[in-house]
């Protein structure tokens, strides 16, 4: 029955690449897992994820289990995050301990080099799709997000809303765009990829022109239209949007009516982690029922979690057009979408 | 004249400094010329100069470099001559603000000047906007003549402060002679003044270019937003993994040979300025009076200050204390959320804090204790070879900090990486010219009769150097420490090629906390760390007596 729902999984989705072994078993919370990490006493956390949210997550965690285990947040756009990590791994450092990136497709490479250690939750096995979980257990998708336009309504007239991407070429909207970056952000690379496959890098060329404010972290783009920096973001981190309009300010997300790139964020325990069980604690509280509402009540992410309900007020996924991900396309493409992407848009 | 066990010392100074400046560019020069199997190939110069995403930062660099340098003694040279040789009132102050700009790091300074002119959010865009009605913005930061400004404001005390030693040393008779035969004031001033001062100028025209083409900090939070590279910014992306070590290597090279010639350029005008003082002792330097002008002068003075200091420092605690950087903060909407944030949530403040400070504390004392002891070797050519010391030591000045970075990471990425040695080695590496020529010109005022006369009378060489020269030495050793420890704080270049995750600074948090735009972090870090600089300043004046060192 498992069996045949994982190989259903691995023809549908990203995850299941290949179904090779069958998936470790689901490891209940032990209090010998609870002493072993306290007497590790830290937690090295890498992260894509805003710090606005990955922090508050690593403290609530270090509440829950007393203050004994600390948890460093090392927080950077997945594709620097990516390369620090192989850097690191080079000179043989290892110091990260979990590891949650926006780019699926860091995944695959990490599994097949076998820098992945297996680890099943009892959440992981009981709570969640099994499309969102590797068929070996060596990741699961921790929450999933969408790349979002949004705009300042300040600054855009309500005849002047763009519907999606295409609207974006006007020349009314020249100088009026921010936009993140492939070769920093995850989000971004994830969604390059998707908005290439369905619209053609003629569109990316054509976008380049509309002298776009280049940033970095699929992050930066919701606080510059808070800002008022620009009045539209081509794209950025859906649910930092939704935050900005949720405390008053002037932002209004738009779901692109071509498609929503849509991102998983995966998780994943380094084999070489030099706190293992304070990583498998910290694994199994995010991926726990508790650990996803306090993300979705914090943040409104779309929960990976079924026993956890979307936030009110956000629009439910199954209701959004959104484009299909593809891990193993962006890990091929992934040098590809760099180097033309800084050819169109000079950085 | 024999030191005690001179040879070893010797030695010993000589490998140790082959470790860390001759090791790091020859480990460049071999991934230059090599494929990625070693082989000897000119293969990576020819990728990069017929790319144009290598060419276009080049020729960015070079624009940039020629303006900063231009606007730089366009600015500093008539500021440095009001300050030196008038009777503007706050000449004092001037001083001490110019040295607070020097102390401001070129990054931070960035950070803040988008803050204040960013086109749409920045804060004297809004003003603008207020007051005029204007669709434009006054000033948009994101572009290349936004990248110049910040350069210039962070470049030109450098220029500044060449100009206005030099003209504090000039002697007065010429100028003297000139009016008693006649002449008018700015006749005097063209003929006698500007001519005098022409070669300082020049070196210091060199200078501001070297420091706006070796620059990372302000390059790398404008040039994106902005959308191009320079070639700073463009050896760091090459530097991403998979490093593309051959490649950033050989885009170090030029950088690395333009430098070295034009250091070769800025010591032959300096070399020229003997002329200007041969012979005997001079009166001090003329007063001019300003007469009327002077309120009008000290006020423009103050205007340009503005520009590096003021403005940037008020966008600063605008922002820390400010729930969005976009606004104006009021006393109802003020907040203390950043300073929460940064010191209570962000899990990496207090170790990037405590980071900084031991590198700090480390690189300006074991630095400095090295730069003394060759200091001491060559001022007394104390040993056979100590040319070569002298050499080695000033050799970092050629090295921009992101090539040593990445020359550092080439020699030592299977030992030393991710541990603070490697960046301490970075560090004390990219002081050591400037502490070293600092010492050096301390020793040279201690005349050597003063040495031996102790050691006639019977006291060991330790012991003369403990009764005699250390106390006359103190206040140099102290400015030498104090300005390797401010220049610790704000170093980001070669930091970001070799920091770990638990290796970080606050330099490179700040940078790191850029890519995802959390400016109230920026904000509070940045304000954190100018008052830990500051508070050492004032210490170690009130301790050694010491004024921060004005050489560059």
């Amino acid at each position: 029955m498992r069996r045949r729902s994982l190989i259903k999984a691995a023809a549908l989705l990203p995850f299941g690449a290949r179904v090779a072994s069958a998936a470790p078993p689901a490891e209940p919370v032990t209090q010998a897992l609870i002493d072993a990490a306290a007497k590790e006493g830290k937690v090295t956390y890498y992260t894509a994820m805003d710090l606005s949210v990955a922090e508050p997550m690593a403290k609530a965690f270090e509440a829950k289990y007393g203050g004994n285990i600390k948890v460093s947040v090392e927080r950077t756009g997945a594709e620097r995050l990516f390369n620090r990590i192989a850097q690191e791994a080079a000179s043989k450092i290892y110091k990260v301990d979990v590891v949650n990136s926006s780019d699926a497709a860091h995944f695959l490479p990490w599994k097949r080099d076998g820098w992945l250690a297996p680890y099943m939750s009892e959440a992981m096995a009981r709570d969640l799709p099994p499309e969102m979980v590797d068929p070996d257990g060596m990741y699961c998708n921790q929450r999933t997000h969408l790349s979002a336009m949004a705009y300042n309504t300040k600054m855009v007239a309500p005849g002047d809303v763009p519907k999606g991407f295409l609207d974006l070429l006007d020349p009314k909207y020249v100088g009026k765009l921010v936009k993140a970056h492939p070769g920093y952000s995850g989000t971004i690379m994830t969604a390059t990829q998707q908005l290439t496959r369905e619209l053609g890098w003629g569109y990316l060329e054509k976008l380049s022109k509309q002298k776009v404010l280049q940033v970095q972290s699929a992050t930066e783009p919701p606080k510059r239209v808070e800002a008022g920096e620009r009045a539209i973001a081509v794209d950025g981190s859906d649910y930092l949007f939704w935050l900005a309009k949720e405390r008053g300010s002037p932002v209004e997300v738009v779901l692109p009516v071509e498609g929503v790139p849509q991102i998983s964020n995966p998780m994943g325990v380094f084999k070489a982690a030099p706190n293992p069980n304070a990583a498998r604690l910290l694994v199994s509280w995010i991926m726990s029922p508790e650990g996803q509402q306090f993300i979705v009540d914090l943040s409104g992410q779309y929960p990976a979690n079924r026993q956890v309900k979307p936030k009110k007020g956000r629009p439910p996924l199954s209701s959004i057009k959104t484009w299909r991900e593809d891990p193993a396309a962006v890990e091929k493409e992934a040098d590809q979408i760099k180097a033309q992407y800084a050819r169109y848009f000079k950085v | 004249m024999r030191l005690d066990l001179s040879r070893a010392v010797l030695v010993g100074v000589v490998i140790l400094l082959v470790a860390i400046v001759v090791l790091p560019v020859g480990w460049l020069f071999i991934y230059a010329f090599a494929d990625k199997q070693g082989h000897p190939t000119l293969g990576n110069f020819v990728t990069l100069f017929t790319d144009p995403s290598f060419v276009d930062p080049l020729v960015n660099t070079l624009i940039l470099s020629f303006s900063v340098s231009a606007i730089c003694c366009l600015i500093a040279a008539p500021l440095g001559w009001l300050a030196a040789r008038t009777d503007m009132p706050l000449s004092r102050t001037l001083r001490i603000l110019v040295m607070a700009s020097l102390v401001t790091p070129p990054f931070v300074g960035a950070v803040a000047w988008e803050m204040l002119a960013a086109p749409n959010s920045g804060l004297l865009n809004q003003l603008w906007r207020d007051l005029t009605g204007a669709e434009d913005p006054l000033f948009d930061i994101y572009t290349m003549e936004g990248l110049i400004f910040v350069m210039a404001c962070y470049t030109f005390p450098y220029v500044f402060i060449l100009v206005a030693n030099a003209l504090d040393r000039m002697p007065g008779e010429l100028e003297d002679a000139s009016s008693m035969l006649g002449a008018r004031t700015w006749q005097t001033a063209i003929r006698i003044t500007v001519p005098l001062a022409l070669p300082v100028l020049l070196a210091g025209a060199l200078v501001a270019f070297l420091q706006a083409l070796n620059q990372f900090g302000a390059p790398a939070i404008l040039a994106i937003p902005a959308g191009f590279h320079t070639l700073t910014t463009k050896i760091w992306s090459l530097f991403q993994f998979p490093p593309k070590s051959e490649l950033a290597s050989a885009a170090s090279l030029p950088l690395l040979l333009l430098t070295v010639a034009l250091l070769r350029l800025q010591a032959a005008a300096l070399g020229r300025r003997g002329y200007a003082v041969l012979g005997g002792k001079y009166g001090a330097p003329r007063v001019i009076r300003l007469g009327a002008l002077r309120i009008p002068a000290a006020m423009l003075a103050m205007l340009v200050l503005a520009l590096p200091l003021f403005l940037p420092y008020a966008a600063l605690i605008n922002t820390a204390f400010s729930p969005i950087a976009s606004q104006f903060v009021t006393p109802a909407t003020a907040t203390l959320k950043n300073l929460r944030f940064t010191f209570l949530e962000l899990s990496s403040t207090m170790p990037a804090l405590k980071n900084t400070f031991i590198l700090a504390l480390a690189a300006s004392t074991l630095g400095g204790l090295l730069a003394l002891l060759i200091a001491y070797i060559v001022a007394r050519q104390a040993v056979v070879g100590h040319r070569v010391l002298a050499f080695l030591a000033t050799a970092p000045l050629a090295i921009p900090g992101i090539v040593l970075g990445v020359g550092l990471f080439l020699s030592y990425a299977q030992t030393l990486y991710g541990t603070l040695w490697i960046l301490l080695i970075a560090f004390i590496t990219i002081e050591l010219p400037a502490a070293y020529q600092q010492l050096g010109s301390a020793f040279r005022t201690i005349h050597p009769e003063l040495e031996e006369a102790g050691r006639m009378l019977g006291a060991t060489r330790l012991r003369t150097l403990w009764d005699i020269t250390a106390p006359l030495l103190s206040t140099a050793a102290v400015a030498t420490w104090c300005f390797i420890f401010v220049a610790v704080i704000r170093e980001l270049s070669a930091a970001a090629v070799l920091f770990t995750s638990e290796t970080k600074v606050v330099s490179v948090l700040i940078f790191d906390l850029k890519e995802s735009g959390d400016v109230g972090a920026i904000a509070v870090l940045s304000l954190a760390m100018i008052t830990v600089t500051a508070i050492v300043i004032v210490l170690a004046n009130r301790l050694g007596g010491a004024r921060l060192p004005t050489r560059v």
